[in-house]
């Protein structure tokens, strides 16, 4: 009896790039292949449901432009969370410091509406970086010196942090017509457009602060020692790195950025805060900073590619009619398939003939 | 050569005059493509299915197309929603919700020759309306219904927003309880979502706890109805007929029936009528009722509240009506004051009998 045998074998090396690039390609391919089959059962042809999904996504400037401008608030908070997960800290708290970042922006937008736009706009990003930082800093503090599971905390704290915004917006914050959101923001309070474009200011942010984050990661001392901590807490401390400084600087900057993004959505998008500025990218974004393998180039085209798809699944609503719940199971396939494709890059299957 | 001049004089005359007797027609029967952005699925049983209901009788008209996108969240998501529409040459597009005000100013200036309609905001543009009923009509009427039924004095109310569209339901709730039943009380539990099912139930189960033996709710979905059945008390729907949801313990509902509106505004922008204003239509109009009974309401009880709704239609009854006293015991209606529309628009104040607060 002649056979053949599959074994499963540890591969020795990480992955190169053109592996993760593949298995990623081909993980969003079955999760679309699956997509389209459930698009048959109700009666829709596989192409026209591709064609309308991309052209929807990706077909023309102004889809291209839409995607963008949904991508920069997970972008931010991706990044932000990607710098603590670097270290081994589970920042699940990215919502609520995005919430944080759009009361600081908030408030320095609404104390200082008059000044004039090279201050105010500053002064609304310090603001808002500094409530996100802090924010994120006290599960850090908590952490290291009472102990507590930084999970737990960081999750919880995202509660807090919109009831806090609510509190706001439903109080001393509200509007005078009754509608629980603020008053819209003075003109210098605003973050403009690139040129005739409709895409703001924001995106060029994002592409400094993902060059900022690689560059800090690739050739600082601060940042290799948080690699290193990330790796081997045990060796880290025996190399004298400090550790508990490590952890706590990582929160900051992990909530500063998902604050940044906070103030993006009041400044550039809404130009006021209102709850409904919460619709979950603090989550997704940990979503993207595992998909991307914590990468900022990969997060930006993963941000990118989250946004397209969901922009793509209104389109074929629009066209096709179909019911949005198609639109989250289609992002859970490729959440999936992307996850169970890791399986391949740590692994390698082995075909043996039996003899 | 004369041949050809001849000729191709004739085309032209006979183009021209295609052309000249084709125009009244082609204006008449202008093809309308109309788009709807929902808040909540379709298929929640509230809200959005009520306009949904509407859309799908529209789409059934002569050169009427529709589309929609559902579970779309206020905030810029909706604007790429409304741009999307307005690019792909929608020519009248509804946003019905009230998150979806600001972003549809900021398209609507964008694109000047699209419609845009906003239901239950107050924002208008020179291409952009908004529109609401006056559901509190039907909401006075189902408080009557839900104070003869009571007898444990407290009915319960799960609430979306405290913002001045839900006030000004649980006032004229209110006030219609109190008609009935002047001592019983109304207590209130913020959701603070228009559309979380779970959500909605548990709230509505909080009320039951602390004694409320009716349920009334400004929801999207029917989960307090279902939360009043499996308790075994009544319950006041909201936005459709909800009875098959919870046949045994649904009273009635204030109900929308928003098709004698849209096929108005379809008709003014044919005719090229339209105008950018703010509607307020309401029983009379056929835009608001109430649901009809359940078993258990008894016969007097439905004829007192039928014999209202006709005065509320004839136009003699109004429903905020002074004295009206905040919670503090402040007067905010003067007696004898019918209270203007502008009033209605901005109620942010609970009356007297309300347990509940407005944060």
């Amino acid at each position: 009896m002649h056979g053949f045998l599959l074994r499963i074998a540890k591969r020795q090396e990480p992955s190169p790039l053109w592996r993760s690039a593949l298995v990623l390609f081909g993980a969003v391919l079955v999760a679309l292949g699956l997509s389209i089959l459930l698009l048959a059962l109700r009666g829709i042809s596989p192409l026209e449901g591709c064609r309308v999904l991309i052209m929807g996504a990706f077909g023309s400037s102004w889809a291209l432009q839409d995607c963008l401008l949904k991508a920069i608030p997970l972008f931010l908070c991706s990044l932000g969370v990607a710098i603590a997960f670097r270290l081994q800290i589970w920042n699940i708290g990215a919502e609520g410091q995005f919430a944080l970042g759009a009361i600081g922006a908030t408030w320095a937008a609404l104390a200082f509406g008059a000044q004039p736009k090279f201050i105010l706009l500053p002064l609304m990003i310090l603001a808002a970086c500094s409530a996100g930082g802090l924010w994120a800093m006290i599960p850090a503090i908590f952490r290291q010196w009472l102990g507590a599971n930084e999970i737990i905390v960081t999750l919880m704290f995202n509660y807090i942090a919109i009831l806090l915004l609510d509190f706001l917006v439903y109080g001393i914050w509200r509007d005078s017509s009754g509608f629980p959101m603020t008053p819209a923001f003075s003109k210098n309070a605003i973050l403009g457009t690139i040129g005739t474009s409709d895409i703001h200011w924001g995106l060029v942010h994002c592409a400094l602060l993902g060059l900022l984050c690689w560059l800090f990661f690739r050739s600082t001392r601060l940042g290799y020692e948080i690699k290193a901590s990330g790796d081997n807490v045990q060796a880290a401390r025996y190399a004298g790195m400090p550790y508990n400084f490590l952890v706590v600087l990582v929160m900051l900057l992990s909530g500063a950025l998902a604050g940044w993004a906070g103030f993006l959505e009041v400044s550039a998008s809404v130009h006021r805060l209102q709850p409904s500025i919460m619709v979950g990218y603090g989550f997704t974004a940990i979503v993207v900073a595992w998909l991307a393998r914590l990468n900022p180039a990969g997060i930006a085209l993963t941000s990118f590619l989250l946004a397209g798809l969901r922009a793509g699944v209104e389109n074929l609503q629009l066209d096709l009619q179909i019911p949005a719940a198609f639109g989250a199971i289609l992002e859970g396939l490729i959440l999936m398939t992307v996850l169970a494709g890791g399986f391949f890059l740590s692994y390698r299957i082995v075909v043996r003939r039996q003899t | 050569m004369r041949l050809h001049l001849r000729s191709s004089l004739v085309i032209f005359c006979a183009l021209l005059a295609v052309f000249v007797f084709s125009q009244p027609s082609l204006a008449a029967d202008k093809d309308l493509k109309i788009g709807f952005v929902y808040v909540s699925p379709i298929g929640d049983g509230g809200w959005s299915y009520a306009h949904d209901i509407a859309r799908q009788a529209m789409d059934k008209m002569p050169g009427i197309s529709t589309s929609y996108v559902e579970a779309v969240p206020e905030g810029p998501d909706s604007e790429r929603v409304m741009l999307q529409m307005a690019r792909k040459k929608y020519d009248l597009i509804f946003a019905t919700s009230f998150g979806y005000m600001d972003p549809m100013l900021k398209v609507a200036n964008q694109f000047p020759n699209t419609i845009f309609m906003h239901c239950s905001g107050f924002k208008t543009a020179k291409n952009m309306g908004n529109y609401f009923g006056r559901i509190y009509q039907a909401r006075y009427l189902t408080g009557m219904v839900a104070a003869s039924m009571s007898t444990s004095k407290v009915i319960g109310y799960v609430a979306a927003f405290p913002i001045p569209e839900v006030i000004r339901g649980i006032n004229a709730f209110t006030l219609g309880v109190q008609s009935v039943q002047p001592d019983a009380s109304v207590r209130v539990v913020w959701t603070k979502t228009w559309y979380d099912p779970v959500k909605e139930k548990e709230a509505a189960k909080s009320l039951l706890d602390v004694g409320a033996d009716v349920i009334t709710q400004h929801q999207d979905s029917p989960g307090p109805q279902e939360a009043a059945q499996e308790k075994g008390v009544y319950s006041i729907g909201y936005n459709t007929d909800m009875a098959k949801f919870a046949p045994r313990a649904h009273l009635t509902a204030p109900v929308w029936n928003w098709l004698p509106y849209y096929e108005k505004i379809i008709a003014e922008v044919r005719a090229g009528s339209w105008a950018p204003r703010a509607d307020w239509p309401g029983m009379a109009e056929g835009v608001v009722d109430i649901a009809p009974f359940g078993p258990m309401v008894p016969q007097e009880v439905q004829e007192k509240v039928l014999a209202k709704k006709a005065a509320i239609i004839a136009g003699s009854e109004k429903i905020f009506v002074g004295p009206l006293k905040d919670q503090s015991g402040t007067v905010r209606i003067a007696e004898g004051v019918v209270a203007p529309d502008s009033d209605l628009l901005s109620m942010n104040w609970l009356v007297q009998g309300v347990i509940g607060t407005t944060e």
